[in-house]
Parts: C-alpha cells; structure tokens; sequence
C-alpha cells in the first residue's frame, strides 16, 4: 500500500451522505474517514443527498444532547484539501432548505449532475 | 480506569494517558504529564499547545501535522514550520504527544 | 463507466432502494442482497419501478439470501438473474466501482 500511494497513484473518492445526523454514528464516522482519506492525498469530494443535507444544517447544537457539535469540523476540510462539496438540490427542496441554511459554501447540484458526478469516480463510499 | 493527579485532584485518563474528560484541563494536566514524559514545557511547546486547544474548539476536531506545521510556520515564521522543529519539541510525534498534553481526543485522522 | 449498486434494506422498511433507483446511471446494474432480496421475488409494490429498472441495466439478486427468506421458488420480477457468492464477486470486478447503499 505505501508504496502504491508514494508513487503517486491517485484516486477519485466520493463520500455520499444520506443520514441526519445525531441519531446514528454514519454521519461521523463519514465525515472521520473523509479526514483520514486526506491524509493519503487522493482526490476526494463529498456528496450529501436525501437526509444527508441536514448534516450540513446551520445551528445544530448537539450539546443539548451531550452530543459533539463535529458540524464545526465540516468547516476545516479545506485545510485538508476537501474542497468539493456537492449537494443535491431536489434532497435541499424536499425538506423545505435552502442554500442559506448550510453551514459552509457548497456546489448545489441537479439530481442528473448527481449522478454523472457519481459516474466519474473510482470509488464510492456511502453512509 | 488510569488517572493522573494534578494538584490534589485525579483526572481519569485512557490507558494511553489522555484524558477522559476535555473539561478536565488546565495548564497545570500539561505540566504534569510532561514531567511523566521526563520534558519541561518551554514557551515553544506552549505555542503549539495553545493552537492545538483553540483548533479544536474552533473545529472539533485535532488538527493533521500539515496542518499544524502549516499553523505553526505562519504564526511563528517559515524556519518553524516544518516537522523537524515539531519533532525537536514533541519527539513522541506532535499530534499524539501535543495533543495529550493539551488535553485533546488521541487523533484519530493524524498519521 | 458503469456503477455495480448494492442495496440490502427491504424498501418497506428503509428507503435506500428507492434513493438508489432515482440516480442509477442507464447501464448501471442494480444487485439485492440480504433484507432487499424480498422485492426481487414478482407481486410486491415495487415490481413495476424494478421492472422499468431492468430495461436500462442488468437486475441481480444474491440467491442464498432469497432462498433464506422463502423465496426460492416464487417466480422472480422479470430481468432479474439470481446469483450465488461467486456470481457477486464476479459482478465487483466486471463493473468500474460498487457503491452499496447502506
């Protein structure tokens, strides 16, 4: 495996989150996985459609469920070069969102884009 | 479960030396888990110790070395930010040692 | 490019089917596994939606665990073909990535 990663074989991963966060780990564990795939160097972006788009909700606080407010984190992953984040526009009107209630830029997407963008990947994990 | 004393009171820790509870913390939990270690904190371990705890209030999360070496080399100047100096001050790997001292999660994203 | 999607939650009880068959690429195949096997078996609310499904790709499911349920025997939707441990295994590699809707 190190070897194969020094010499520079790089990937295009997709993350695709489809939970609400809090009432499972998926949404965590996504989103620590995301964290750790970085540090390989591969080319990563995430995907949120269906509930996944509350993961990404402005003004959670989980504290009052002694929960971890790990919302925050999706704010330093450009600093570990995860700069794509897509969002499915048809999952954002189903639940009454909009663009403005996320908590960080994202690329908002049509369900069709969704998927050419899933088409374009060497490996998809979804939680 | 491990615990560490620190002045007068006992802190539950992992079985590695992290502390169980982030609340816990005070700068006195950094000294006494240095001395442990055989290492006095200087100014130096201070500023990555700060940055590491506000990183984390900030983010939630312990940032990777590359982004700590990053952090570092721009608050203190380009000759620091690099691992070598990071390793000089924190020769147990910076994210795990640091991090255990500044009362933080064991990284789990860090390698 | 063609994705292999896994689903394995019967579609009555969680949604992942139905989220899985609004982005399924046209050649796409689509393979039933555990709990999902149960709509692979014809006469179920979702025999219409699999059926349109399995003219734009290929339809799986993984017999071991259709057999598991009772469902051996009953006639399948039509496009499907029933695989076995190898068969699946086949599947992953021939197709350029699996996503499993979980």
């Amino acid at each position: 495996m190190e070897e194969e990663y020094s010499g520079g074989v790089e990937k295009k991963f997709l993350y695709v989150n489809r939970r609400v966060p809090h009432g499972t780990v998926y949404a965590l564990e996504s989103l620590e996985t995301v964290l750790i795939g970085a540090a390989f160097d591969q080319d990563v972006s995430m995907l949120f459609i269906d509930d996944g788009v509350y993961q990404l909700k402005k003004e959670q606080n989980p504290d009052s469920i002694d929960f971890k407010n790990f919302a925050k984190a999706f704010r330093a992953l450009e600093m570990y070069d995860v700069e794509k984040l897509f969002v499915e526009q048809e999952s954002l009107s189903e639940r009454g969102l909009t663009e403005s209630d996320l908590l960080v830029d994202v690329e908002v997407i049509s369900r069709e884009q969704t998927k050419a963008l899933i088409d374009q990947q060497d490996v998809v994990l979804s939680f | 479960m491990s615990s560490i004393e620190v002045e007068g009171k006992t802190l539950a820790t992992d079985e590695e030396g992290y502390l169980e509870n982030l609340a816990d913390w005070e700068p006195a939990v950094a000294t006494v888990m240095a001395e442990i270690d055989d290492c006095e904190l200087s100014d130096n371990h201070w500023e990555v110790i700060n940055f590491l705890r506000e990183y984390y209030e900030e983010y939630q999360i312990a940032p990777a070395v590359r982004v700590l070496t990053k952090a570092i080399g721009k608050k203190l100047g380009k000759e620091y930010g690099n691992g070598k100096y990071l390793y000089e001050l924190y020769p147990y790997g910076p994210a795990k040692q640091a991090c255990k001292y500044a009362g933080l999660p064991k990284p789990t994203g860090c390698v | 490019m063609a994705t292999l999607n896994i689903v394995n939650k019967s579609p009555f009880e969680k949604r992942s089917l139905d989220q899985c068959l609004a982005r399924i690429n046209e050649g796409d195949a689509l393979l039933l596994i555990e709990d999902a096997t149960v709509v692979a078996a014809s006469g179920t609310a979702y025999t219409e939606q699999l059926t349109s499904a399995g003219k734009s790709g290929a339809l799986y499911v993984l017999q071991p665990d259709l057999e598991a349920r009772g469902f051996a025997d009953k006639p399948l939707v039509d496009g499907f073909n029933a695989v076995d441990y190898k068969g699946f295994v086949a599947l992953a590699a021939e197709y350029d990535r699996v996503h499993s809707w979980l």
